[in-house]
């Protein structure tokens, strides 16, 4: 399995570079994936190159989803999760965001698949995708403050919570 | 929660709201119909009612407590969640799984699969006015909830697939109970079929009803019976195979049709390769054997060797307090559930609690298919569409 991944890997990497060298950054293998980390500006660009080049044929996207890694810096890694079923294999590309700057080109155009995975991905870690016809949240009730799935946002929520002098303290978000 | 933009001028088109609380929604599903007429001309689904949180929980809990709360996404397929997960954090410990425990873990998953088509059976068939499926389903899917009962003591929330094998060694009797149910269930299938697949208002609610062309489909991500009725032979089982599946026979059923017949019959003939499995794993699965993987400080050690071996009971102390911490990075699963492709990716940072864990789960992304789907059908098609879709809302809103 191993194996297969990483001639994969190579076949990816190389066409993708081979496109425009600046397209991948960094290819991580871990236990047999394959991820392909790619510059922002070129996410929407490379994608199209995986979905649409012969070699490739990555015409599924199966999965968007984000990790925020705080406080490290970039915070946010933007993982996309790709199948070519002609050719049955996956990819993940990966794109890394900084927390004051979280904006990525969307890819709805490429896949309408992708507008409820990034509205998900809008609504839990307040990545902003631009170009995405309808971002609005999708879980959460639209008056809803901050993005719950963010590290920095405690597991239990913003509430009241009783502490030492007086009886109930509003805890700042 | 969402507010509703008319696609045409609001003199000719009313809007209707369906749901949340509505019978055909299973669940709280609310979608804003736009109607001339009888005719939808616009759909937005409006989610969110049974948002629960489960990724943020698992974040707070060891790898080995969250296990309990995948049970909870999709309630028709709890052991598939469990496995989906503990296939995820093995990949990210490198553990390798002992082949009986793989088998058994094969033909739980597939009268699983066949547990969740009876529920859609027979709660799809009631909401297109056929009573009957419904109570025939409901009873042999009693007779799977018995067998999940005898192995772990649940009849739902099982949480009997874990981290490294399985919780328990499979109760004294276990064959015959799943020898009887082989016997009876070809049967009962034909008999369903006997009840839908000819009859004449089945076909008229469901034939030309809800079509979607297999571009779309790639496109909107839709996997599952779903792909499969649209003329794409994708199944995890046979492209990414886990658990041994490489080692089984059977076969993908495909239809071109996609139409909501079409995923009926999808889903009918996948009842009947699920039997093909659970029969050949039965064959595969032996008497005695290992059911956990030898991990220490990962796998909890066995009663006896806790009461004789000092490491043991370090170990077993380790892994409730504390947990165990896998190497930092990521993992990506997925496997076939009865909805279509369900993921896990997790990932790690070298810490005893996932730094974040997220499920990719079939009935979210195929329901935005919806509105593609019944746009432009009457309004009591919508019904049917919702229902061939197979949503199942724990696991939408999770």
């Amino acid at each position: 399995m191993t194996e297969s991944s990483s001639q994969n890997t190579n076949v990816v990497a190389g066409e993708l570079r081979a496109w425009n060298p600046k397209a991948v950054g960094e290819v991580i293998e871990f236990r047999g994936e394959t991820t392909i980390v790619v510059p922002r500006e070129l996410l929407l660009a490379a994608a199209q190159r995986c979905r649409d080049e012969a070699a490739l044929q990555y015409n599924l996207l199966t999965d968007a989803t984000c990790v925020d890694r705080f406080p490290q810096e970039p915070r946010f890694e933007l993982n996309y999760h790709l199948v070519s079923i002609p050719r049955r294999e996956k990819i993940r590309l990966k794109v890394r965001l900084s927390g004051d700057d979280a904006v990525v080109d969307s890819l709805v155009p490429l896949w309408p698949g992708a507008n409820w995975l990034e509205r998900e991905i809008f609504d839990l870690f307040g990545i902003r995708f631009s170009g995405h016809p309808d971002l609005r949240r999708i879980l959460l009730p639209e008056d809803w403050e901050g993005y719950p799935l963010r590290r920095d946002y405690p597991v239990e929520g913003f509430r009241d919570i009783p502490s030492g002098g007086s009886l109930y303290r509003k805890s700042s978000p | 929660m969402t507010v509703v933009e008319t696609a045409i001028g609001t003199a000719k088109t009313m809007v209707l709201n369906m749901g949340p609380q509505h019978p055909s929604t299973h669940g709280v599903l609310r979608i804003l119909l736009e109607l001339d007429g009888e005719t939808v001309v616009k759909a937005t689904p409006d989610l969110g009612y049974l948002h629960t949180g489960i990724e943020k929980s698992c974040e707070d809990k060891t790898y080995s407590q969250a296990i309990t709360l995948t049970d909870r996404m999709d309630y028709l397929n709890p052991l598939g969640n469990n496995l989906v997960y503990c296939l995820a954090v093995e990949k990210l410990l490198g553990l390798e799984i002992p082949k009986r425990a793989q088998y058994i873990r094969v033909m739980l998953v597939e009268l699983q699969r066949i547990s969740s088509h009876l529920v859609w059976l027979g709660t799809h068939a009631i909401d297109l006015g056929a009573m009957s499926v419904f109570l025939y389903c409901f009873r042999e899917r009693e007779e799977i909830l018995k067998i999940f009962e005898l192995f772990s003591g649940q009849r739902m929330m099982t949480s009997y697939i874990r981290i490294g094998g399985l919780a328990l060694e499979p109760p004294a009797g276990w064959r015959q109970a799943v020898e009887r149910f082989l016997k009876m269930m070809p049967s009962r299938v034909d008999e369903y079929e006997s009840l839908l697949t000819e009859n004449r208002i089945w076909m008229g609610r469901t034939k030309d009803v809800g079509y979607i062309s297999a571009e779309d489909a790639i496109a909107l991500s839709m996997t599952g019976p779903t792909i499969r009725a649209a003329g794409i032979a994708y199944d995890n089982r046979k492209f990414f195979p886990y658990s041994s599946y490489e080692e089984f026979e059977f076969d993908i059923p495909t239809r071109t049709d996609s139409d909501c017949f079409a995923r009926y019959m999808i889903r009918v003939a996948e009842m009947r390769e699920s039997l093909k499995i659970v029969r050949q794993a039965m064959q595969k699965i032996t008497d005695q054997g290992a059911i956990r993987t030898d991990a220490p400080g990962i796998v909890p050690p066995q009663r006896e060797k806790m009461k004789t071996e000092m490491e043991a009971l370090i170990y077993h102390f380790k892994i409730f307090t504390e947990g165990f911490s896998p190497a930092p990075g990521e993992a990506f699963v997925t496997v076939e559930s009865p909805r279509g492709e369900l993921g896990c990716f997790i990932a790690s940072d070298g810490s005893p609690k996932p730094l974040r864990a997220h499920f990719r789960s079939p009935s979210y992304i195929n329901l935005q298919a919806l509105p593609k789907l019944v746009e432009g059908q009457l309004i009591s098609d919508v019904i049917a569409c919702i229902g061939t879709i197979d949503i199942v809302l724990g696991e939408v809103d999770r």
